[in-house]
């Protein structure tokens, strides 16, 4: 397919870096790419200011000329190496989007058991994949920015392809959720005896668990200067058992490199 | 000062006269605990059976109603090159405060100092600030308050007009014209001999309920002699580093400023957000040099803010003793605690 010419986006007169931009999904559910399609209302704007060359959740055209490259997914399998070993040559920025691609996400859960066929066993009955040790993308190929969240929250993303268009820095959140759960003005989900791991995550999603009453479960991965030790024992002074203080910590996998 | 009595039901009908023009904001119960008890939170009020007057500290202060967590100081529109600024003090209407506590009376008069009458006044915080009548209530001590240590168990002025709940009347300070006039539309009385009495042995008894306490003698030297004490160190390690001490106290007024850019390029705006100086980007400068990378050294310049550096500008403390960072802190770090600990040297 041939590329079109960018047409010319402006702010304050001055012309915006339109940069060519590919989604690719590895072992996911594709959810964080579904979040991109969401909100149609931003989503012309949001589009226009990047030129999609490949995006298998809307459009059936494909190129390999890009700059950035949107990586979804954990790795799984030999093949998804050489596919994302590809990836990583054709884009000059790397992008790892999503809780599985940064961390290994849920999937990465499977790591814990020893007999790897009779998980496989469990999962696929009669009908086996080719699949083995799950790994975050940044363990297979260097990654240039993480978006984090399962999935992702469209408007980070919005916002760290704006600010690329406008070469304006990117900051993502370095303090926890606590912040963005008080500033909504949620009763803590510990005064309700439920186990939260918003303390210690990673903000930028608008605390969008408790703000539906269910505890944070650290899907952002840890926040900067997390104090995953004496968390752990306030959970357990709580009165939370060491499988349920666990099972939030490694649901993901972010934590397993602080903890 | 003026005072005044009036029987318990006529405070619904001052409620109803003031809620026919104005909009309330009052302690209401927002849910329960895992133990049952009641969580309060201010909201805003049309209905008098609503308002919990008898309300324990609620979770988060008052706070958003004159400092948002989160605010737009200014909006700009972007045409053909070309573009406009629009500034919104975010005052909309005048905000009538049913029933504040002294401690949270208190917190406002501290800003004041801060936020009003500073050589640049913050006209965001100014003109919601101006923009409010309020009503005190007196409160029944809990064992987390130390108010009474920080001087803040009762309020002199920064309010319109304070009730004491005297069992069958209200017992009444007027401190303005407009809470005078409010109270000619209720049926009140001249107290007599019997209630000031009455108030006096009343405020003895709540006097008596104080159970925590902060030792704030020579606390500022005391603060500058211990800069290098472990015991911060000791703290520091307790530290979730979460910010919500900042978020539920009634006088953390820091913030950062952040400009974005409408993602359709015709608009912008700078935003302004409440921070937490525990936060680890807080120090945080250009280049990415933090100067307070630490826990302990947040945490420690947290106090530092509250108990000394206010107290060496305006000869009182930052902190109104409501408790509610060392309720709200899931690490138990409180602030009676951690004083007596750099006073003795060593965590209890």
């Amino acid at each position: 397919m041939k590329t079109k010419e960018p047409e010319a986006k402006t702010y304050l007169g001055v012309p915006l870096y339109r940069p060519k931009v590919a989604f690719f999904e590895f072992s996911s559910c594709e959810g964080c790419q579904l979040q991109l399609v969401n909100n149609e209302s931003t989503l012309l704007d949001f589009l226009s200011l990047v030129e999609v060359v490949n995006f298998r959740e809307a459009m059936t055209e494909k190129s390999d000329d890009y700059t950035i490259a949107f990586v979804e997914g954990s790795i799984t399998r030999g093949d998804e190496v050489e596919r994302l070993k590809k990836i990583r040559k054709n884009a000059k920025i790397l992008v790892a989007m999503g809780s599985c691609a940064c961390f290994g996400g849920v999937n990465q859960l499977k790591n814990r058991f020893k007999n790897f066929d009779w998980v496989k066993k469990q999962v696929y009955g009669k009908h086996p994949i080719d699949s083995g040790l799950v790994r975050a993308v940044e363990d297979v190929v260097p990654v240039d920015l993480r978006i984090y969240g399962c999935p992702i929250k469209k408007e980070e993303v919005e916002k760290i392809v704006l600010h690329v268009a406008l070469g304006k820095s990117i900051d993502i959140p370095k303090h926890p959720v606590c912040m963005e759960c008080k500033a909504n003005e949620n009763i803590c989900l510990f005064d309700l005896g439920e186990p939260c791991l918003g303390p210690i995550t990673r903000a930028g999603c608008d605390s969008w668990c408790p703000n539906n009453r269910a505890g944070c479960w650290g899907c952002r991965g840890p926040a900067e200067d997390a104090n995953v030790e004496y968390m752990k024992k306030i959970m357990k002074e709580k009165g939370f058992s060491e499988q349920t203080i666990m099972e939030r910590l490694d649901c993901f996998g972010g934590f397993k490199k602080v903890k | 000062m003026i005072f005044r009595i009036f029987e318990k039901k006529e405070l619904r009908s001052l409620f109803e006269i003031l809620a026919a023009h104005n909009k309330i904001v009052g302690p209401v119960e927002i849910g329960r605990d895992k133990d049952k008890n009641p969580v309060y939170a201010f909201a805003e009020v049309s209905d008098f059976n609503s308002i919990k007057l008898n309300y324990t500290t609620t979770k988060l202060p008052a706070k958003r109603y004159f400092l948002p967590f989160q605010e737009d100081l200014s909006t700009f529109r972007i045409e053909a090159g070309n573009w406009q600024k629009t500034i919104d003090y975010n005052a909309k209407e005048p905000l009538i405060f049913f029933g504040l506590h002294a401690c949270d009376i208190n917190a406002l008069n501290k800003l004041d100092k801060v936020l009003l009458h500073s050589v640049y006044p913050t006209p965001y915080y100014a003109a919601k600030r101006k923009n409010m009548f309020i009503i005190g209530i007196d409160c029944v001590p809990q064992s987390f308050c130390f108010c009474r240590s920080m001087g803040s168990d009762t309020a002199l002025h920064g309010f319109d007009m304070f009730i004491t709940d005297l069992g069958a009347k209200y017992f009444v300070e007027i401190l303005t014209d407009t809470a005078y006039n409010f109270l000619k539309n209720i049926k009140t009385e001249e107290p007599k001999e019997k209630d000031h009495v009455l108030y006096m042995k009343t405020a003895a008894e709540r006097n008596k309920k104080f159970t925590a306490q902060v030792e704030t003698t020579d606390l500022a030297k005391i603060l500058d002699m211990e800069f290098q004490a472990d015991v911060w160190k000791q703290w520091g390690d307790k530290c979730l580093a979460c910010g919500t001490c900042s978020n539920v106290c009634p006088t953390c007024y820091c913030y950062g400023v952040e400009e974005t850019v409408n993602i359709d390029l015709k608009g912008a705006r700078k935003t302004k957000s409440l921070y937490s100086c525990n936060l680890i980007d807080f120090a945080e400068v250009a280049g990415g040099h933090n100067f307070r990378p630490e826990r302990h050294t947040r945490l420690k310049y947290r106090y530092y803010h509250k108990h000394r550096g206010f107290v060496e500008a305006f000869e009182e403390s930052l902190c109104v003793g409501c408790g509610r960072c060392g309720q709200s802190c899931l690490a138990g770090i409180n602030v009676p605690e951690v004083i007596a600990s750099v006073r003795g040297g060593k965590i209890k």
